[in-house]
Protein backbone atom coordinates (compact mmCIF):
# COMPACT_ATOMS: atom_id res chain seq x y z
CA UNK A 1 0.00 0.00 0.00
CA UNK A 2 2.88 2.06 0.48
CA UNK A 3 2.77 5.26 -1.83
CA UNK A 4 5.73 6.80 0.56
CA UNK A 5 7.63 7.56 -2.63
CA UNK A 6 4.63 9.74 -3.98
CA UNK A 7 5.66 14.05 -4.14
CA UNK A 8 4.03 16.31 -2.29
CA UNK A 9 3.45 19.21 -4.46
CA UNK A 10 1.83 22.90 -3.31
CA UNK A 11 -0.63 24.36 -5.62
CA UNK A 12 -1.24 27.83 -6.48
CA UNK A 13 -4.21 29.42 -7.77
CA UNK A 14 -5.14 32.37 -9.78
CA UNK A 15 -8.95 33.04 -10.02
CA UNK A 16 -8.77 35.21 -12.58
CA UNK A 17 -6.65 37.29 -15.16
CA UNK A 18 -5.62 40.76 -13.39
CA UNK A 19 -4.92 38.08 -9.92
CA UNK A 20 -1.94 37.26 -8.16
CA UNK A 21 -1.45 33.49 -7.72
CA UNK A 22 -2.37 32.49 -3.87
CA UNK A 23 -1.65 29.40 -2.45
CA UNK A 24 -4.68 26.81 -2.00
CA UNK A 25 -3.68 23.83 -0.67
CA UNK A 26 -1.41 20.74 -1.81
CA UNK A 27 -1.50 17.78 -3.97
CA UNK A 28 0.20 14.41 -4.07
CA UNK A 29 1.19 13.15 -7.38
CA UNK A 30 4.11 11.14 -9.09
CA UNK A 31 4.53 13.76 -11.87
CA UNK A 32 4.14 17.53 -12.81
CA UNK A 33 1.83 16.46 -14.89
CA UNK A 34 -0.57 14.64 -12.98
CA UNK A 35 -0.18 16.42 -10.10
CA UNK A 36 -1.72 19.79 -12.10
CA UNK A 37 -4.84 17.46 -13.24
CA UNK A 38 -5.06 16.25 -9.66
CA UNK A 39 -4.97 19.94 -8.35
CA UNK A 40 -7.63 20.47 -11.02
CA UNK A 41 -10.15 18.03 -9.71
CA UNK A 42 -9.40 18.72 -6.13
CA UNK A 43 -8.89 22.27 -5.67
CA UNK A 44 -11.47 23.74 -9.06
CA UNK A 45 -14.25 21.78 -9.23
CA UNK A 46 -16.59 25.29 -9.06
CA UNK A 47 -14.43 27.06 -11.52
CA UNK A 48 -11.98 28.75 -8.75
CA UNK A 49 -8.98 29.25 -11.06
CA UNK A 50 -7.85 30.32 -14.67
CA UNK A 51 -4.44 29.10 -14.00
CA UNK A 52 -2.60 26.67 -12.05
CA UNK A 53 0.83 26.63 -10.52
CA UNK A 54 2.46 23.76 -8.81
CA UNK A 55 6.11 23.08 -7.48
CA UNK A 56 7.20 20.56 -5.27
CA UNK A 57 7.03 21.19 -1.54
CA UNK A 58 10.48 20.10 -0.90
CA UNK A 59 11.44 23.01 -3.59
CA UNK A 60 10.16 25.79 -1.57
CA UNK A 61 12.28 27.49 1.25
CA UNK A 62 10.63 29.33 3.71
CA UNK A 63 11.49 31.67 6.38
CA UNK A 64 12.33 31.00 10.17
CA UNK A 65 9.38 31.43 12.59
CA UNK A 66 12.08 31.41 15.02
CA UNK A 67 14.60 33.82 13.73
CA UNK A 68 11.62 36.20 12.52
CA UNK A 69 12.73 38.45 15.07
CA UNK A 70 16.31 39.18 13.42
CA UNK A 71 14.68 38.80 10.01
CA UNK A 72 12.22 41.75 10.11
CA UNK A 73 13.08 43.75 12.96
CA UNK A 74 15.70 46.20 10.97
CA UNK A 75 11.57 47.48 9.31
CA UNK A 76 10.74 47.76 12.69
CA UNK A 77 12.43 51.63 14.00
CA UNK A 78 12.17 52.92 10.25
CA UNK A 79 8.68 54.66 11.01
CA UNK A 80 9.39 57.36 8.50
CA UNK A 81 8.79 55.14 6.01
CA UNK A 82 5.11 55.11 6.63
CA UNK A 83 3.11 57.93 5.09
CA UNK A 84 1.12 58.35 8.20
CA UNK A 85 4.90 59.54 10.36
CA UNK A 86 4.79 63.27 8.43
CA UNK A 87 1.94 65.83 9.61
CA UNK A 88 0.65 67.63 6.81
CA UNK A 89 -0.43 71.09 7.22
CA UNK A 90 -3.97 71.91 7.96
CA UNK A 91 -5.86 73.28 4.96
CA UNK A 92 -3.45 71.53 2.36
CA UNK A 93 -5.20 68.70 0.43
CA UNK A 94 -5.16 65.85 -2.33
CA UNK A 95 -1.52 64.79 -0.01
CA UNK B 1 -4.09 27.12 1.87
CA UNK B 2 -1.86 24.66 4.54
CA UNK B 3 1.62 24.49 3.48
CA UNK B 4 3.39 21.63 3.87
CA UNK B 5 6.07 21.00 6.90
CA UNK B 6 8.39 23.20 5.55
CA UNK B 7 11.05 23.47 8.28
CA UNK B 8 14.34 22.63 6.94
CA UNK B 9 16.57 20.15 8.39
CA UNK B 10 18.28 22.36 10.37
CA UNK B 11 14.85 23.85 11.77
CA UNK B 12 13.52 19.98 12.81
CA UNK B 13 17.16 19.14 13.97
CA UNK B 14 16.97 22.30 16.20
CA UNK B 15 13.35 21.45 17.20
CA UNK B 16 14.45 18.47 18.45
CA UNK B 17 17.13 19.21 20.50
CA UNK B 18 15.04 22.09 22.02
CA UNK B 19 12.63 19.21 22.92
CA UNK B 20 15.15 16.88 24.62
CA UNK B 21 16.54 19.54 26.92
CA UNK B 22 12.93 20.70 27.37
CA UNK B 23 11.74 16.63 28.53
CA UNK B 24 9.14 17.98 30.38
CA UNK B 25 7.62 20.60 29.01
CA UNK B 26 7.59 23.55 31.63
CA UNK B 27 5.06 25.42 32.57
CA UNK B 28 7.07 28.74 31.32
CA UNK B 29 7.48 27.24 27.79
CA UNK B 30 3.15 26.34 28.01
CA UNK B 31 2.37 29.36 29.56
CA UNK B 32 4.20 30.82 26.63
CA UNK B 33 2.17 28.92 24.19
CA UNK B 34 -0.90 29.56 25.89
CA UNK B 35 -0.63 33.29 26.35
CA UNK B 36 0.36 33.29 22.24
CA UNK B 37 -3.46 31.79 21.73
CA UNK B 38 -5.28 33.99 24.29
CA UNK B 39 -3.80 36.68 21.67
CA UNK B 40 -5.42 35.75 19.33
CA UNK B 41 -2.40 34.37 17.66
CA UNK B 42 -3.06 31.35 14.80
CA UNK B 43 -0.42 29.04 15.17
CA UNK B 44 1.17 27.39 11.89
CA UNK B 45 2.86 24.44 10.86
CA UNK B 46 6.17 25.71 11.35
CA UNK B 47 5.71 27.26 14.84
CA UNK B 48 6.84 25.95 18.06
CA UNK B 49 4.25 24.12 19.27
CA UNK B 50 3.36 21.61 22.89
CA UNK B 51 3.23 18.36 22.07
CA UNK B 52 -0.06 17.59 23.30
CA UNK B 53 -1.28 20.28 20.83
CA UNK B 54 0.28 18.27 17.94
CA UNK B 55 -1.26 15.24 19.08
CA UNK B 56 -4.55 16.33 19.78
CA UNK B 57 -4.22 17.90 15.82
CA UNK B 58 -3.29 15.16 14.26
CA UNK B 59 -5.96 12.71 15.83
CA UNK B 60 -8.57 15.30 15.48
CA UNK B 61 -8.07 16.82 11.53
CA UNK B 62 -6.96 12.62 10.94
CA UNK B 63 -9.83 11.41 12.44
CA UNK B 64 -12.31 14.38 10.34
CA UNK B 65 -10.07 13.27 7.53
CA UNK B 66 -11.00 9.78 7.80
CA UNK B 67 -14.81 10.53 8.54
CA UNK B 68 -15.22 12.51 4.95
CA UNK B 69 -13.63 9.35 3.31
CA UNK B 70 -16.14 6.87 5.04
CA UNK B 71 -18.72 9.43 4.31
CA UNK B 72 -18.37 8.64 0.26
CA UNK B 73 -19.84 4.86 1.11
CA UNK B 74 -23.07 5.03 2.52
CA UNK B 75 -23.83 7.58 -0.25
CA UNK B 76 -22.16 5.74 -2.95
CA UNK B 77 -24.89 2.77 -1.73
CA UNK B 78 -27.71 4.93 -4.01
CA UNK B 79 -25.49 6.11 -6.92
CA UNK B 80 -27.19 3.45 -9.41
CA UNK B 81 -30.74 3.48 -8.21
CA UNK B 82 -30.46 7.59 -8.05
CA UNK B 83 -34.25 7.86 -8.71
CA UNK B 84 -33.08 10.68 -11.60
CA UNK B 85 -30.54 11.78 -13.91
CA UNK B 86 -30.63 15.23 -12.14
CA UNK B 87 -30.48 13.42 -8.65
CA UNK B 88 -27.50 10.88 -9.79
CA UNK B 89 -25.23 13.80 -11.08
CA UNK B 90 -25.89 15.56 -7.83
CA UNK B 91 -25.43 12.78 -5.57
CA UNK B 92 -22.03 12.01 -7.49
CA UNK B 93 -20.85 15.72 -7.36
CA UNK B 94 -21.13 15.69 -3.26
CA UNK B 95 -19.56 12.23 -2.83
CA UNK B 96 -16.69 14.06 -5.39
CA UNK B 97 -16.70 16.98 -2.84
CA UNK B 98 -16.59 14.58 0.00
CA UNK B 99 -13.55 12.62 -1.32
CA UNK B 100 -11.95 16.54 -2.05
CA UNK B 101 -12.59 17.15 1.69
CA UNK B 102 -10.77 14.19 2.96
CA UNK B 103 -7.69 15.02 0.83
CA UNK B 104 -7.78 19.36 2.36
CA UNK B 105 -8.18 17.38 5.94
CA UNK B 106 -5.06 15.06 5.00
CA UNK B 107 -3.13 17.78 3.58
CA UNK B 108 -3.95 19.82 6.89
CA UNK B 109 -2.84 17.33 9.41
CA UNK B 110 0.22 16.19 7.08
CA UNK B 111 1.96 19.78 7.94
CA UNK B 112 1.93 18.30 11.51
CA UNK B 113 4.43 15.97 10.25
CA UNK B 114 2.11 12.86 9.91
CA UNK B 115 2.30 11.44 6.62
CA UNK B 116 -0.94 10.41 5.18
CA UNK B 117 -0.03 6.94 4.14
CA UNK B 118 0.43 6.59 7.76
CA UNK B 119 -3.15 7.73 8.44
CA UNK B 120 -4.66 5.61 5.90
CA UNK B 121 -3.00 2.37 7.10
CA UNK B 122 -4.62 3.50 10.78
CA UNK B 123 -7.60 3.58 8.71
CA UNK B 124 -7.93 0.57 7.02
CA UNK B 125 -6.04 -1.27 10.14
CA UNK B 126 -8.92 -0.20 12.46
CA UNK B 127 -6.35 1.66 14.44
CA UNK B 128 -8.59 5.24 14.04
CA UNK B 129 -11.58 5.77 14.46
CA UNK B 130 -14.51 8.41 12.20
CA UNK B 131 -17.07 9.65 13.25
CA UNK B 132 -19.87 7.02 14.19
CA UNK B 133 -22.56 8.32 11.95
CA UNK B 134 -21.13 6.50 8.97
CA UNK B 135 -21.54 3.22 10.12
CA UNK B 136 -25.69 3.53 10.00
CA UNK B 137 -27.12 1.38 6.70
CA UNK B 138 -28.73 3.58 4.44
CA UNK B 139 -31.71 1.58 3.21
CA UNK B 140 -33.69 3.92 1.33
CA UNK B 141 -33.23 6.98 -1.09
CA UNK B 142 -35.03 8.89 1.65
CA UNK B 143 -31.80 8.42 3.41
CA UNK B 144 -29.69 10.47 0.81
CA UNK B 145 -32.13 13.82 1.93
CA UNK B 146 -32.04 13.21 5.04
CA UNK B 147 -28.17 12.79 5.23
CA UNK B 148 -27.67 15.79 3.71
CA UNK B 149 -29.95 17.68 5.48
CA UNK B 150 -28.95 16.38 8.70
CA UNK B 151 -25.82 15.15 8.58
CA UNK B 152 -24.41 17.37 6.33
CA UNK B 153 -26.61 19.71 8.68
CA UNK B 154 -24.31 18.91 12.15
CA UNK B 155 -21.08 18.57 10.57
CA UNK B 156 -21.81 22.67 9.43
CA UNK B 157 -22.80 23.68 12.98
CA UNK B 158 -19.38 21.97 14.00
CA UNK B 159 -17.07 22.89 11.19
CA UNK B 160 -17.75 26.80 11.12
CA UNK B 161 -16.39 27.55 14.39
CA UNK B 162 -13.24 25.07 13.11
CA UNK B 163 -12.87 28.38 10.70
CA UNK B 164 -11.52 29.92 13.88
CA UNK B 165 -9.81 27.37 15.00
CA UNK B 166 -5.75 28.51 16.67
CA UNK B 167 -4.12 26.27 13.78
CA UNK B 168 -3.81 27.70 10.53
CA UNK B 169 -3.96 25.01 8.04
CA UNK B 170 -7.00 23.63 9.81
CA UNK B 171 -9.07 26.88 9.61
CA UNK B 172 -8.36 27.45 6.01
CA UNK B 173 -9.25 23.52 5.59
CA UNK B 174 -12.71 24.40 7.01
CA UNK B 175 -13.26 27.82 5.26
CA UNK B 176 -13.08 25.37 2.27
CA UNK B 177 -15.13 22.78 3.17
CA UNK B 178 -17.42 24.84 4.96
CA UNK B 179 -18.36 26.44 1.42
CA UNK B 180 -19.06 23.61 -0.30
CA UNK B 181 -21.00 21.92 2.67
CA UNK B 182 -23.69 24.38 2.03
CA UNK B 183 -24.49 22.85 -1.65
CA UNK B 184 -24.95 19.23 0.53
CA UNK B 185 -27.43 20.37 3.00
CA UNK B 186 -29.26 21.94 0.52
CA UNK B 187 -29.69 18.98 -1.99
CA UNK B 188 -30.46 17.01 1.22
CA UNK B 189 -33.27 19.20 2.17
CA UNK B 190 -34.21 19.49 -1.09
CA UNK B 191 -34.93 15.86 -1.64
CA UNK B 192 -36.62 15.36 1.60
CA UNK B 193 -39.07 18.19 0.50
CA UNK B 194 -39.92 16.44 -2.86
CA UNK B 195 -40.32 13.18 -0.79
CA UNK B 196 -42.39 14.85 2.10
CA UNK B 197 -44.37 17.11 -0.70
CA UNK B 198 -44.91 13.68 -2.51
CA UNK B 199 -47.46 10.76 -2.72
CA UNK B 200 -48.80 9.18 1.11
CA UNK B 201 -45.71 6.40 0.61
CA UNK B 202 -43.29 9.41 0.08
CA UNK B 203 -44.05 11.07 2.74
CA UNK B 204 -44.00 8.10 5.02
CA UNK B 205 -40.08 7.14 3.75
CA UNK B 206 -39.24 10.65 4.48
CA UNK B 207 -40.35 10.25 8.22
CA UNK B 208 -38.96 6.95 8.54
CA UNK B 209 -35.50 8.51 7.86
CA UNK B 210 -35.85 11.22 9.54
CA UNK B 211 -36.62 8.50 12.70
CA UNK B 212 -33.41 6.46 12.43
CA UNK B 213 -31.15 9.68 11.46
CA UNK B 214 -32.37 11.85 13.86
CA UNK B 215 -30.75 10.56 17.31
CA UNK B 216 -27.53 9.72 15.30
CA UNK B 217 -26.81 12.91 14.00
CA UNK B 218 -27.24 14.46 17.29
CA UNK B 219 -24.62 11.99 18.67
CA UNK B 220 -21.81 13.56 16.02
CA UNK B 221 -21.67 16.31 18.17
CA UNK B 222 -19.69 14.26 20.88
CA UNK B 223 -20.44 12.98 24.29
CA UNK B 224 -22.37 15.56 26.65
CA UNK B 225 -20.21 17.94 28.61
CA UNK B 226 -19.35 16.55 31.41
CA UNK B 227 -18.16 13.29 29.73
CA UNK B 228 -15.93 14.66 26.95
CA UNK B 229 -12.17 13.59 27.55
CA UNK B 230 -10.41 16.52 25.76
CA UNK B 231 -13.05 19.08 25.61
CA UNK B 232 -11.83 21.49 27.98
CA UNK B 233 -8.04 21.59 26.55
CA UNK B 234 -9.09 21.73 23.21
CA UNK B 235 -11.45 24.52 24.05
CA UNK B 236 -8.30 26.42 26.32
CA UNK B 237 -5.90 25.95 23.40
CA UNK B 238 -9.13 27.15 21.34
CA UNK B 239 -9.33 24.07 18.84
CA UNK B 240 -12.54 24.27 19.70
CA UNK B 241 -14.53 27.39 19.83
CA UNK B 242 -18.34 25.82 21.80
CA UNK B 243 -19.01 22.70 23.74
CA UNK B 244 -19.98 19.81 22.29
CA UNK B 245 -23.74 20.64 24.13
CA UNK B 246 -23.46 24.26 23.20
CA UNK B 247 -23.34 22.68 18.79
CA UNK B 248 -26.08 20.35 19.97
CA UNK B 249 -28.38 23.04 20.74
CA UNK B 250 -28.01 25.10 18.30
CA UNK B 251 -27.64 22.37 15.57
CA UNK B 252 -31.60 21.15 16.55
CA UNK B 253 -33.03 24.90 17.21
CA UNK B 254 -32.00 25.45 13.44
CA UNK B 255 -33.35 21.88 12.71
CA UNK B 256 -36.62 21.70 14.19
CA UNK B 257 -38.68 24.56 12.23
CA UNK B 258 -37.38 23.13 9.11
CA UNK B 259 -38.86 19.97 10.22
CA UNK B 260 -41.70 21.51 11.32
CA UNK B 261 -41.90 23.17 7.74
CA UNK B 262 -42.40 20.00 6.24
CA UNK B 263 -44.77 18.41 8.05
CA UNK B 264 -42.32 15.81 9.89
CA UNK B 265 -42.07 14.76 13.24
CA UNK B 266 -39.01 14.86 14.89
CA UNK B 267 -38.83 11.33 16.82
CA UNK B 268 -38.44 12.93 20.26
CA UNK B 269 -41.49 12.80 22.75
CA UNK B 270 -39.96 15.72 25.04
CA UNK B 271 -39.07 18.05 22.51
CA UNK B 272 -40.40 21.02 23.23
CA UNK B 273 -39.44 25.21 22.68
CA UNK B 274 -38.76 26.43 25.77
CA UNK B 275 -40.11 30.19 25.93
CA UNK B 276 -38.02 31.28 28.63
CA UNK B 277 -35.01 30.18 27.61
CA UNK B 278 -35.75 30.97 24.01
CA UNK B 279 -34.05 27.25 23.20
CA UNK B 280 -35.49 23.61 22.47
CA UNK B 281 -36.07 21.57 25.54
CA UNK B 282 -35.28 18.18 24.22
CA UNK B 283 -35.25 14.39 25.31
CA UNK B 284 -32.47 12.14 26.44
CA UNK B 285 -29.76 11.06 24.21
CA UNK B 286 -29.42 7.34 24.48
CA UNK B 287 -25.39 7.63 24.84
CA UNK B 288 -25.10 3.80 25.34
CA UNK B 289 -25.68 3.58 21.74
CA UNK B 290 -22.94 5.46 20.96
CA UNK B 291 -20.33 4.00 23.14
CA UNK B 292 -21.88 0.81 21.49
CA UNK B 293 -21.15 1.79 18.11
CA UNK B 294 -17.75 3.09 18.91
CA UNK B 295 -16.90 -0.43 20.69
CA UNK B 296 -18.69 -2.56 18.40
CA UNK B 297 -18.03 -0.91 14.93
CA UNK B 298 -22.19 -0.21 14.57
CA UNK B 299 -24.09 -2.10 12.07
CA UNK B 300 -21.70 -1.16 9.41
CA UNK B 301 -18.49 -0.63 10.45
CA UNK B 302 -17.12 -3.86 9.56
CA UNK B 303 -18.12 -3.80 5.97
CA UNK B 304 -17.27 0.39 5.51
CA UNK B 305 -13.73 -0.71 6.01
CA UNK B 306 -13.88 -3.82 4.04
CA UNK B 307 -15.45 -1.11 1.55
CA UNK B 308 -11.92 0.68 2.01
CA UNK B 309 -9.59 -1.94 1.90
CA UNK B 310 -10.74 -3.01 -1.30
CA UNK B 311 -10.94 -0.04 -2.92
CA UNK B 312 -7.09 0.15 -1.80
CA UNK B 313 -6.17 -2.80 -2.93
CA UNK B 314 -8.03 -2.51 -6.54
CA UNK B 315 -6.43 1.06 -6.76
CA UNK B 316 -2.98 -0.62 -6.36
CA UNK B 317 -2.48 -0.76 -10.53
CA UNK B 318 -3.46 2.81 -10.73
CA UNK B 319 -0.93 3.77 -8.58
CA UNK B 320 1.27 1.55 -10.02
CA UNK B 321 0.67 2.34 -13.69
CA UNK B 322 0.94 6.77 -12.36
CA UNK B 323 4.72 5.69 -10.76
CA UNK B 324 4.99 3.92 -13.83
CA UNK B 325 4.22 6.67 -16.11
CA UNK B 326 5.84 9.21 -14.00
CA UNK B 327 9.36 7.03 -14.49
CA UNK B 328 8.49 6.88 -17.93
CA UNK B 329 8.65 10.50 -18.70
CA UNK B 330 11.46 10.55 -16.42
CA UNK B 331 13.66 8.68 -18.84
CA UNK B 332 12.47 10.58 -21.61
CA UNK B 333 13.45 13.78 -20.60
CA UNK B 334 17.03 12.60 -19.64
CA UNK B 335 17.72 10.99 -23.09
Amino acid sequence: MQSDNWFLYEVFIRSKNGMAHKHAGSVHAQDAETAILSARDLYTRRGEASSLWIIRSKDIIASDPAESGELYDPADDKIYRHPTFYSVPDGVKNM
Amino acid sequence: MYSTDLRTDAEKRRAQKADAKRSVEDAAFLDAFQARIDAGDIIEAKDIMPEGYRKTLVRQISQHAHSEIVGMLPEGNWVTRAPTLRRKLILLAKIQDEAGHGLYLYSAAETLGRSRDDMVADLLSGKAKYSTIFTYPTPTWADMGTIGWLVDGAAITNQIPLCRCSFGPYARAMVRVCKEESFHQRQGYEIVTTLAQGTPEQKQMAQESLDRIWWPSLMMFGPPDGASAHSSQNMKWKIKRHSNDELRQRFIDTTVPQAEFLGLKIPDPDLKWNEERGRYDFGDIDWSEMWAVIKGGGICGKARIRARKAAHKEGEWVRAAAAAYAQKRNSEKAA
